[in-house]
C-alpha cells in the first residue's frame, strides 16, 4: 500500500479565503493577514491558540518569517513549502499530519500568493536556465501539448476539441459568475471564449486560468475535539501527493493524453477513503483547470470518465453544477483566479461552502439528497512531469 | 598525397526577395534573392553545418580545425571551440579562428591544406549592411568546410593541391570599425583598380606553380566583396568562357569569407575526374590555387539542392532578425544567460547532442541521465551522440507567450528512431504546417543571446532530405 491514511483522524474546524483578484492595494502580507483573521474567527480561536503553521507560498515570501512577520505570531513553528501549484495543498497535509500525529493541538494550513505585482503575463519564470538546453516554454504551452495527442489518440478533429475546451471555460466562468469572491464574476459567450486570441496551441487566453493575488487558510483540530469548534466540521478523508519521476519529456511510452502522477495518487486518497465510485459518491469535486485540457484529462484521470470519454462528458454537461457531479463549482482555478499558494486551500474553501450547505446561489443539490464527500485535485508541473495532489473531505465521520 | 577527403556546404533556409527591400524602400528594384542567416544562426552555427555536412560519411576526424569569418560571433573568445564541441572532436584536436576579415578564409585553407595532420578549414560568414544599402541586397550567407588529409583507404583525396600563389597590398577598398552594423566602402573604380592586376599576377603565379595553362582549366572561381573587380579577374584570366563559375549572387548573393568555398563546394559537386579547378580569391590582395579532381568517390556537398530550396522572409522580418528593427518584446520576465559551469558539465550535451544508453535495458536517454527512466538501473550509462539522429513528432504547441526573439516559438515533443524523447524547440518551419508524425532532423543553433552570452544548442528543422 502506497500511504496508510489518516482517516477522520483530524478536522477543518474553521476557514478563510480572500477574494481572489488584482489586490493593487494589498501586500502578500495583507492578504495573509486577511486570510488568517476569517479563518480564525471562523473556528473562534485566537491567533495565540494555534499551535504551529504551514505557509505554502512559491513566489511571494520565503521562510517562515513570511507569515510570522506580519501576523506577530510570537515563538511558534512556522514552516514555509512549496511544491509548485500544488504548494497550498501540500501546507494543509503537512498541517494535518502534523496534529495527527499528536505533536500539536491546533495547526494551521494557509497559502497565498501575489502574482500580479511582476507586470507580467503570466507566471514570472523562476530559477536559474543552467546549461541553457531546456525549452523555455511558457506554462499554457507545456499544456497545450495535451490537445493535439487527445485529439489524435481518440479520433476527435480539431473542432470537436475546441467545442469542448470552450465549454470547460464557459462553465467555469459560469460557476464563478455566482461567486462573489471570485477573479472573474461573469458569465462569458461560448463564441468571446472559443474566438479569443491564441496564447499557445489550439489555447486561447480565455482557455486559461486568471493570474492573481489571494490567499486563503485552514485551522485544523483532532477529530475528536471537532465539535468544541463547530457545528459542523470538515473531517479528513484522505491525503495523497505523488511526484512523478519527470519521464514524459524524455520516455517516448508517454503519451500526453494522461498525468500518471494523477492517476497514481488519485487511487491512493480513494483507497484512503474507502471511494469506489467517485461519480456516483461525491458531492463535488475542485481540480485543478489551470489550463481547459488539463481539467478535460482530469475528469479521466480521477476516474470520473472512462479513458476517450470525458470530452461527451464535458459537452453533455456532466460536471455542471446541476450535473451529475459538479467539478469546479466556484469558478475553478479558470473564473476563481489562481494565486498559485492559496489554489489548493481555496478549492477546500469551496468543501468547506458546499458541504455545509453555505454556498448560497451555487449550492449544489446533491449535499441535499445525501452526499457527503467533496475532492480536491491540485498539480503543479507539465504534463509528463508533475506532482499531483488528491484530497477528500467529507462532513461526517465514516461509520 | 595530401588534399581534400570531404567537404560541405550550408545553406540557410530563407531567402529574401531583393525587390522585396526595393517594394518597402521605394529603390530601384533588384533581382533575385540572397540567402539569409535565420535570428537563431550566426556564424558559428553556419560553420557547424558545414562542418557537420564535411565530416558525414568520412572515418578521418580532424585533428585540426581552422575557422574563418568576417563576423566573429565572439570577440576575445575563440569562436572555433564551439564548433568544434559541435562537432564532437576530440580534446587533443587543435581549434582557432582565423576572424575577423575575407582573407582570413585563405589562412583558414592554407593553414589546413599544410598541417601534417588531418585538418577542417571551416568558412562561414553572414553579411550585413544598412537598410537600402548595396552590401545588405547583394550580401548572403553561408558557410563551406573542406577536411583535407593524406590519401589513403579510410579517406580517399577527392581534390589535390596543384599550385598556389599570393599577391598582397595595403590599401583601403572595405572597412569596418569593430562593432559597427556596416562596412564602408572607398570608389568603386579605386578598388578595381588596385585589384585587377593583383589577381591577375596571383593567378598567373599559380598555374605557372601547378604547371598548368589559363586554357587547361575546367571551371575558373574568382570570388571577392569587390563585384567589379571579380567579374573583370574571371574575363581577364585566359579561361574558355563556359570555364567561369556561376558567382552565385543572384540566388544567394556574396557570402563573404565563405563565398569562394560555397563556389568551391558547388564546383567540386559537377565536376569529372581530371578536372583542373582554379579560384582565385580577391581580398586585400589576391590568392590563387588551382586544383586537379581526382576519380576518387565524392559525397556531394549539395550545392544545387541548396540552392534550389529554401523559403521566403519578409522584409520587415529580415531586418528584425539583423538588428535593424526592434521589436516590442512580450510582458515576460527578460531571458537569462546560461551559466558557465552547468554549461561546462553539460557540452556533450548542450554542443555535440550526446545523450546516454543504459547499457542495462538499452533505452536512450535525452538529455543523458545517471539512473534508467525504464529500468532505473544506475550509473549504467554509454555517451550516445543523437545529432544525426532522425526524429517524428509525438505532439506539438505553438507558445505566443514565451519569449522568442522571432515569435512564436514552436516547440515538439521528437521520439528518435530507435529510442529517445526530447522536447525540442523548433526552426525554419511554419507554425502553420506542423503535425503529428512530421519527420525532423537536428540542427545547430544559437537559440538566444542574453547577457553578452550566446545559448548555444540544437533544435528540430523539418526533414528536407538533402536541402537546408
Amino acid at each position: 500500500m502506497a500511504s496508510n491514511g489518516i482517516r477522520d483522524r483530524v478536522a477543518i474546524v474553521g476557514m478563510g479565503c480572500t477574494p481572489f483578484g488584482e489586490h493593487w492595494d494589498k501586500s502578500a502580507s495583507d492578504l495573509l493577514v486577511d486570510a488568517t483573521g476569517e479563518a480564525l474567527t471562523s473556528a473562534g480561536i485566537e491567533l495565540p491558540q494555534v499551535d504551529a503553521f504551514w505557509l505554502g507560498t512559491l513566489f511571494s515570501g520565503q521562510s517562515g518569517l513570511t507569515l510570522s512577520r506580519p501576523l506577530k505570531i510570537d515563538y511558534k513553528p512556522v514552516s514555509r513549502l512549496e511544491n509548485y501549484c500544488a504548494t497550498g495543498s501540500e501546507a494543509f497535509r503537512n498541517a494535518c499530519y502534523a496534529v495527527a500525529s499528536g505533536a500539536y493541538d491546533i495547526a494551521m494550513a494557509i497559502g497565498v500568493e501575489k502574482l500580479k505585482d511582476s507586470g507580467f503575463s503570466g507566471l514570472p519564470g523562476s530559477g536559474g536556465v543552467g546549461d541553457g538546453t531546456r525549452t523555455p516554454l511558457s506554462a499554457p504551452a507545456t499544456f497545450s501539448l495535451l490537445a493535439p495527442a487527445y485529439a489524435k489518440k481518440f479520433g476527435i478533429d480539431e473542432a470537436q476539441l475546441k467545442e469542448v475546451m470552450t465549454r470547460i471555460a464557459w462553465k467555469n466562468h459560469k460557476n464563478g459568475a455566482l461567486n462573489p469572491r471570485a477573479q472573474f464574476r461573469k458569465e462569458v459567450p461560448k463564441e468571446t471564449i472559443a474566438c479569443s486570441p491564441l496564447v499557445a496551441g489550439a489555447l486561447g487566453i480565455f482557455d486559461c486560468s486568471g493570474v492573481s493575488d489571494g490567499s486563503a487558510a485552514a485551522i485544523i483540530v483532532r477529530a475528536e475535539d471537532a465539535h468544541r469548534y463547530t457545528r459542523h466540521p470538515l473531517y479528513v478523508k484522505a491525503l495523497s501527493f505523488v511526484a512523478g519521476p519527470a519521464a514524459g519529456p524524455i520516455d517516448p511510452d508517454y503519451d500526453y493524453t494522461t498525468f500518471p502522477e494523477v492517476v497514481a495518487s488519485a487511487a491512493d486518497a480513494f483507497a484512503q477513503a474507502g471511494i469506489k465510485e467517485p461519480r456516483q459518491e461525491l458531492a463535488m469535486a475542485e481540480v485543478h483547470d489551470c489550463f481547459t485540457p488539463t481539467e478535460l484529462v482530469l475528469m479521466e484521470d480521477l476516474g470520473f470518465s472512462s479513458r476517450g470519454t470525458a470530452w461527451k462528458d464535458v459537452l453533455a454537461g456532466t460536471f455542471d453544477l446541476d450535473g451529475e457531479l459538479a467539478v469546479n463549482p466556484d469558478g475553478g482555478l479558470k473564473s476563481f483566479g489562481h494565486p498559485i499558494g492559496a489554489s489548493g486551500l481555496r478549492m477546500l474553501f469551496e468543501c468547506w461552502l458546499q458541504l455545509r450547505g453555505e454556498a448560497g446561489k451555487r449550492q449544489i443539490a446533491s449535499v441535499g439528497r445525501g452526499r457527503k464527500l467533496a475532492l480536491t485535485h491540485n498539480l503543479g508541473g507539465a504534463p509528463g512531469e508533475c506532482v499531483s495532489f488528491v484530497g477528500v473531505v467529507g462532513s461526517e465521520p465514516s461509520a | 598525397m595530401r588534399g581534400i577527403v570531404g567537404y560541405g556546404a550550408y545553406l540557410p533556409y530563407w531567402r529574401l526577395e531583393r525587390k522585396a527591400i526595393a517594394e518597402a524602400l521605394g529603390t530601384p528594384g533588384g533581382a533575385g534573392t540572397r540567402a539569409v542567416a535565420s535570428y537563431d544562426e550566426d556564424t558559428t552555427s553556419l560553420g557547424v553545418e558545414a562542418g557537420r555536412a564535411a565530416l558525414r560519411g568520412v572515418t578521418v576526424l580532424p585533428q585540426a580545425l581552422y575557422f574563418a569569418t568576417s563576423a566573429p560571433a565572439y570577440l576575445d573568445k575563440t569562436n572555433a571551440t564551439a564548433i568544434h564541441a559541435a562537432l564532437d572532436l576530440p580534446t587533443s584536436a587543435f581549434a582557432v579562428d582565423v576572424a575577423g576579415s575575407v582573407r582570413g578564409m585563405v589562412g583558414a585553407m592554407r593553414a589546413a591544406r599544410d598541417t601534417r595532420a588531418s585538418a577542417l578549414a571551416v568558412l562561414s560568414d553572414i553579411r550585413t549592411g544598412r537598410p537600402g544599402g548595396a552590401d545588405e541586397r547583394d550580401g548572403g550567407d553561408g558557410a563551406a568546410a573542406f577536411l583535407f588529409a593524406d590519401d589513403g583507404p579510410d579517406a580517399r583525396v577527392v581534390a589535390e593541391p596543384l599550385g598556389a600563389a599570393s599577391a598582397t597590398a595595403e590599401f583601403l577598398d572595405r572597412w569596418r570599425l569593430p562593432g559597427e552594423a556596416a562596412s564602408r566602402q572607398w570608389e568603386e573604380r579605386f578598388g578595381e583598380h588596385a585589384y585587377v592586376p593583383l589577381g591577375e599576377a596571383a593567378l598567373t603565379e599559380a598555374l605557372k606553380h601547378a604547371g598548368v595553362t589559363a586554357a587547361a582549366i575546367t571551371r575558373l572561381i574568382v570570388a571577392g566583396p569587390h563585384g567589379r573587380a571579380v567579374k573583370r579577374v574571371a574575363a581577364s584570366a585566359g579561361v574558355k568562357k563556359e570555364a567561369v563559375a556561376d558567382d552565385l549572387l543572384a540566388s544567394i548573393g556574396n557570402a563573404g569569407a565563405a563565398h569562394a568555398g560555397l563556389m568551391f563546394a558547388a564546383a567540386l559537386d559537377w565536376a569529372q575526374a581530371d578536372d583542373l579547378i582554379a579560384t582565385v580569391s580577391l581580398a586585400d590582395g589576391a590568392d590563387a590555387s588551382v586544383w586537379r579532381v581526382t576519380g576518387a568517390p565524392r559525397r556531394a556537398a549539395g550545392v544545387a539542392a541548396q540552392l534550389a530550396g529554401g523559403g521566403r522572409v519578409t522584409y520587415p522580418t529580415f531586418l528584425s532578425w539583423r538588428g535593424f528593427l526592434d521589436r516590442e518584446p512580450p510582458r515576460r520576465p527578460d531571458p537569462q544567460a546560461p551559466e558557465a559551469p552547468p554549461a561546462r558539465r553539460a557540452e556533450a550535451w548542450k554542443f555535440a547532442f550526446t545523450g546516454s544508453r543504459c547499457q542495462a535495458c538499452g533505452a536512450r536517454h535525452l538529455p543523458p541521465q545517471r539512473v534508467c527512466v525504464k529500468c532505473h538501473a544506475v550509473d549504467r550509462m554509454t555517451p550516445e551522440r543523437m545529432a544525426d539522429v532522425p526524429a517524428s513528432i509525438a505532439t506539438f504547441t505553438v507558445d505566443r507567450l514565451a519569449f522568442s526573439p522571432s515569435p512564436p516559438m514552436v516547440v515538439a515533443v521528437l521520439d528518435f528512431e530507435g529510442g529517445g524523447r526530447f522536447q525540442s524547440e523548433m526552426t525554419d518551419v511554419d507554425p502553420r504546417a506542423v503535425k503529428i508524425g512530421d519527420r525532423v532532423s537536428m540542427t545547430f543553433r544559437r537559440l538566444i543571446t542574453a547577457g553578452g552570452v550566446h545559448n548555444y544548442f540544437w533544435k528540430a528543422k523539418p526533414f528536407r532530405g538533402g536541402q537546408s
